[in-house]
């Protein structure tokens, strides 16, 4: 494998890792608040249905970006209802969410534009373009730091960058602001935040809303970045694979970031080499797609250090007994 | 009086052919949906042809998980449907079961054979409309190589991507032919964005005309194709006007006309295997306003002979699923 072909593999990694990263953070907001999140892909995909519809009929790929936040959102909003204020199961609220995203996308797409749940192509204004950073053309001539800087930071798209801001950002906003410490405490001691006269509904709440941003970013991206309009269920399950990023990356922003570029680089991987062939050994693809499962059952089974998950997650909170 | 009699018997008529339409033929379609832009959609246009030439009306069904199907033939064969006609290889075990069960109902599976007395059993010859493509391809082709995009890793798809291997070979031996599969789940016929990437990574290698036989996940390869700015092929319906100038050609699988004869001898339809190959312009490629200036008079030329050696006999194009192998691409 030659150097040009590391850094187009890496290109692919770091496009196809996008929604993975954004729905990872998403989860991880939710759930180290105690509010455990499979409903990411129902999310997703609704987003990133409302966002193609949005940018399709106004042909601002912004409002596009927007009305997938908003569909977002939606959901968070039924999930929290439902997990905090009704205190019902929150994984069979995320089920119900999915179920929900995977039937109304299409009906509403069949609806609206007749094409069978399929929207309108975009084009021009209505997708992202990719955005050429600064020098790039200067610098990609020079050896190594050229193709690197030219081909593989530079020519994604706004959301991509995006996207990497939001783990520094999230790191910070989780571990050195007073919002972040309550945010956590609820996730592993509700009872003691309580206590301490903060609202735990109301944590777990913006909590939930910042999950459901992310999503919606994470599905806009899909949609408007990736692929040029929404097709029935296109998630394809990166909802799940974000989950089981998040249980790699132990709950933490930055760990985060590097489960999902791994997961990102083994897909990217998977495409570029149908089978691997290691002398006498050829390894078909279908193992390479499996291995973000496999990793993670093998970190579930604790051989790589114990993923810990917040000690009150999935647990309704109740004030008194 | 006389009136009387004449409005009774109009009234007798309407109520006889209101008696032989509740056997209206059926359709299902199969997971990839009925707006695939593809192989269900060309299905559908078929029935819809019928509807309107006929003006008669038919039922209609999408599959929704592998775990309907039994049910939904169950369920249209109970009420009276006949012909009923599905669409895709899935449903072959599934109708080998449920065929015996309604002896006097017919049934008609496309991609598929079924042994079964009531059974029509329509099957294309990809691999001669996917050859006539390949050549295309590598006529096409300033690199040397080129991609083939599949969807579900199934031998139907190989069998697509092994014929296309053999025209690509048949034009330029020297050739190289990248090929990916999507997935091995269902999933890896709706996956526009994996497609996408595919194609990327295929353009990455060096390929310029990318052939998809993949459903949704197709679109995906046309789109990435034409942000690239190299060539795509499409498949099944003819899908060239989706980016007009940048796809090479269509591969064309006339499902449309299976569905269409099929719903026009209704009930007299006769159970057995039909081959729909080139000759009897079952499978083909497309040429029409959006890429008469890709397909230069020498191309058109070269697939002309090709096609008629193809129909007549002389040239036999390897068939994957007949023994599994394919001598021109590896897996």
């Amino acid at each position: 494998m030659d150097f040009a072909t590391l850094i187009q593999i890496l290109d692919s990694s770091v496009r196809l890792a996008t929604p993975l990263l954004f729905a990872c953070l998403a989860g991880l907001f939710s759930e180290r608040a105690g509010v455990f999140d499979i409903g990411l892909e129902g999310k997703m995909l609704a987003a990133a249905f409302l966002s193609a519809s949005v940018a399709a009929v106004t042909g601002s790929v912004w409002l596009g970006v927007l009305a997938g936040i908003f569909a977002s959102l939606l959901l968070s909003g039924i999930h929290g209802l439902a997990a905090i204020t009704f205190r019902g199961n929150q994984l069979i609220s995320g089920v119900a969410i999915n179920f929900l995203a995977s039937g109304l996308t299409v009906l509403l797409g069949q609806k609206w534009f007749g094409l069978g749940g399929r929207t309108p192509p975009l084009t021009g204004e209505g997708r992202f373009e990719s955005i050429t950073l600064p020098f790039a053309d200067a610098i990609a001539p020079l050896p190594f730091i050229g193709p690197i800087y030219a081909e593989l930071i530079s020519g994604h798209s706004a959301l991509v960058y995006l996207g990497f801001a939001c783990v520094p950002a999230a790191a910070w906003l989780l571990y050195r602001t007073r919002f972040g410490l309550r945010l956590r405490a609820v996730g592993e001691n509700p009872a003691a935040v309580d206590t301490a006269g903060v609202s735990v509904v109301g944590i777990r709440y913006s909590a939930v809303a910042i999950c459901g941003v992310l999503c919606g970013l994470a599905g806009a991206y899909l949609a408007l970045g990736l692929a040029a309009g929404f097709g029935k269920e296109m998630t394809a399950g990166r909802g799940f694979i974000a989950l089981a990023a998040l249980i790699f990356a132990k709950w933490r922003p930055w760990y985060a970031l590097g489960a999902t570029m791994l997961f990102g680089f083994l897909e990217a991987v998977g495409n570029r080499f149908p089978t691997i062939e290691l002398g006498p050994i050829a390894i078909p693809s279908q193992f390479v797609q499996a291995l973000p499962y496999i990793i993670t059952v093998v970190i579930l089974a604790g051989f790589i250090g114990k993923a810990r998950p917040p000690r009150a997650g999935g647990e309704p909170y109740v004030k008194e007994r | 009086m006389s009136l009387m009699k004449t409005l009774a018997a109009a009234t007798a008529t309407i109520a006889l052919t209101a008696g032989m339409a509740a056997a209206d033929p059926a359709l299902i379609f199969d997971l990839g949906g009925k707006f695939d832009k593809s192989f269900n959609e060309a299905a559908y246009e078929g029935a819809q042809r019928w509807a309107k030439e006929t003006g008669g009306s038919y039922k209609e069904l999408e599959m929704q998980s592998e775990a309907q199907r039994e049910q939904a033939l169950r369920r249209l064969a109970e009420s009276g449907a006949n012909p009923v006609v599905m669409t895709g290889f899935a449903f072959g075990d599934v109708l080998n079961q449920v065929a015996p069960d309604f002896p006097d109902t017919k049934f008609a599976i496309i991609d598929m054979v079924v042994d079964q007395p009531n059974v029509k059993s329509v099957v294309f010859t990809e691999e001669q409309g996917s050859y006539l493509v390949g050549m295309a391809a590598a006529m096409a082709s300033k690199t040397g190589t080129v991609g083939f995009v599949g969807g579900m890793d199934i031998p139907l798809i190989r069998k697509f991507a092994c014929g296309y291997a053999q025209g690509v070979m048949a034009v330029n031996p020297d050739a190289k032919v990248i090929a990916n599969m999507t997935g091995s789940t269902p999933a890896a016929w709706n996956d526009p964005v994996k497609g996408g990437e595919l194609a990327k990574a295929q353009k990455a290698q060096g390929a310029d005309v990318i052939y998809a036989a993949a459903g949704g996940t197709g679109l995906g390869v046309l789109q990435a194709a034409a942000d690239e700015g190299i060539l795509s092929i499409g498949v099944d319906s003819n899908q060239n006007y989706l980016h007009p100038g940048k796809v090479l050609t269509s591969m064309t699988k006339r499902v449309d006309n299976a569905v269409y004869d099929i719903f026009k001898s209704g009930t007299d339809m006769t159970p057995g295997i039909t081959v729909m190959d080139f000759a009897a312009g079952g499978v083909g490629y497309a040429v029409d306003d959006n890429n008469k200036d890709l397909i230069t008079p020498a191309m058109q030329e070269q697939l002309d002979k090709a096609g008629k050696l193809i129909a007549s006999g002389t040239l036999k194009v390897h068939d994957y699923m007949s023994d599994e192998t394919c001598a021109a691409l590896s897996f």
